[in-house]
């Protein structure tokens, strides 16, 4: 295997992972621990509602209004929660600006803490042992490989969120959207670039005769 | 402890596999997992993490991420003395031998609002204590070269290794595994910036560093 933990979910041991959710579920039903809808509703919750979009509306609104910019690097927890976000895996939110001679990264060695209220749930690759091992040894490397080239005067600089701050990165707004609205520019924010594996890219320009 | 989940910096897991459109969960029973981790209201003696890291090795490498969860969920349960191990087993056995068998189905409309509060209010770990910080930013410090056996956030490829402080984060609750019946008080926690090459040695890359939170217990002036 390739060390990707996915690998294990094409093995016998899903069904048996499976059988044994259903038979905890079972339990805990039983016994009053959990309801039903208690378990589709949280489910629903981080499958539709707590995802990469949220952070996409904060850093939208960080790049048009420079005095939220400001309060969302001095405090990212509450200016998060002015726009409504926050909770479980984001109680201490510390958001990094990248600029053109700083770019931020963003892992966990140890397990995968991520930022839940502004990130969602983390894709496989962040939560791989390969990410995991080696991006905080070679991130340029890790970098290229997301298609990822920075230049050597910029300095990359690692958060490896071991302790109970969860980190965000503040991509630099790209050039050629200074014409576009705070809803124009959420789309373009994706959740790799608030991890740092990514830039965030101006829109093509429709070709014009 | 100096486990298999410690992996910053090992070699041989090979490239960063992506998957194009990711769904949240792969499989009905991870999402299943997820929830009955976050909304049980028993918690975990000794923690999650501890449980994931205190997984055989070989187990650790080979189960995917939420085959951990369910692992240390179990486990937390039957360690707080809700579950045996016998009734799982029971059960087990009667959803593989029975697949027809529905599972219990009950809904709370109150719990249901309370756990949608949950998600959104957590406490934070951080303390009001009157408590003056130890080092300050820009301080040059030395990361301990501690090995407990419990669980820490101390990963082993910083211990020894000088660096800056880079930011300071205020009293935090310390997370590592103290012997029973000590105490634990919270402490001063801080960014600390390590250069590649302090970290790396002559194999670091250009330009780059690394930041990672420390409570005051791992640091000592350098």
């Amino acid at each position: 295997m390739s060390g990707d933990q996915h690998d294990s979910h094409q093995t016998g041991t899903e069904s048996y992972a499976a059988l044994r959710t259903k038979a905890l579920e079972s339990l805990l039903v039983e016994k009053g621990l959990i309801t039903t809808d208690v378990i589709d509703i949280v489910v629903r919750a981080y499958e539709q509602d707590i995802g990469p979009l949220n952070g996409a509306r904060v850093v939208a609104r960080a790049w048009v209004d420079p005095a939220y910019k400001q309060r969302l690097l001095a405090d990212g927890t509450s200016a998060i929660a002015e726009l409504g976000f926050g909770g479980r895996q984001g109680v201490d939110m510390v958001v990094l600006e990248n600029s053109p001679t700083v770019h931020n990264v963003v892992v966990c060695t140890l397990c995968s803490c991520y930022p839940w209220p502004v990130l969602g749930l983390p894709p496989s690759w962040y939560k791989s042992y390969a990410y995991r091992a080696r991006v905080v040894r070679e991130p340029r490397a890790v970098l290229r490989e997301f298609g990822l080239e920075l230049p050597a005067s910029v300095e990359i600089r690692l958060w490896d969120s071991n302790s109970d701050i969860r980190y965000m990165v503040l991509p630099e707004r790209p050039a050629g959207t200074e014409h576009l609205s705070e809803a124009d520019l959420v789309p373009l924010v994706t959740r790799d670039a608030m991890i740092g594996v990514a830039r965030v890219q101006a829109p093509a320009i429709p070709a014009r005769r | 402890m100096n486990g298999i989940h410690d992996m910053g910096g090992m070699h041989g897991f090979g490239p960063v596999v992506r998957e194009e459109n990711e769904p949240v969960f792969h499989y009905d029973w991870e999402g299943r997992v997820f929830a009955m981790q976050v909304a049980t209201p028993v918690p975990i003696p000794g923690g999650s993490r501890n449980n994931i890291e205190h997984m055989d090795p070989a187990e650790y490498l080979t189960t995917s991420y939420y085959e951990k969860w369910l692992h240390s969920r179990i486990k937390g349960l039957i360690d707080a003395g809700v579950l045996t191990a016998a009734e799982l087993e029971a059960r087990i056995a009667l959803y593989r031998d029975h697949p027809e068998t529905p599972v219990p189905h009950r809904e709370d409309q109150d719990r249901v609002q309370r756990i949608r509060a949950q998600l959104r209010r957590v406490e934070s770990p951080r303390r009001d204590v009157p408590l003056q910080p130890r080092f300050a930013i820009g301080a040059t410090v030395r990361a301990c070269n501690l090995h407990p056996p419990g669980h820490t956030r101390l990963p082993r490829y910083v211990r020894g290794k000088c660096g800056v402080v880079e930011r300071y984060y205020g009293i935090y609750d310390f997370q590592d595994a103290v012997p029973p019946g000590t105490e634990a008080p919270p402490q001063p926690l801080y960014a600390v910036r390590f250069d590649a090459r302090e970290l790396w040695g002559a194999s670091a890359e250009a330009h780059s560093v690394v930041c990672i939170d420390m409570w005051e217990s791992y640091l000592e002036p350098a």
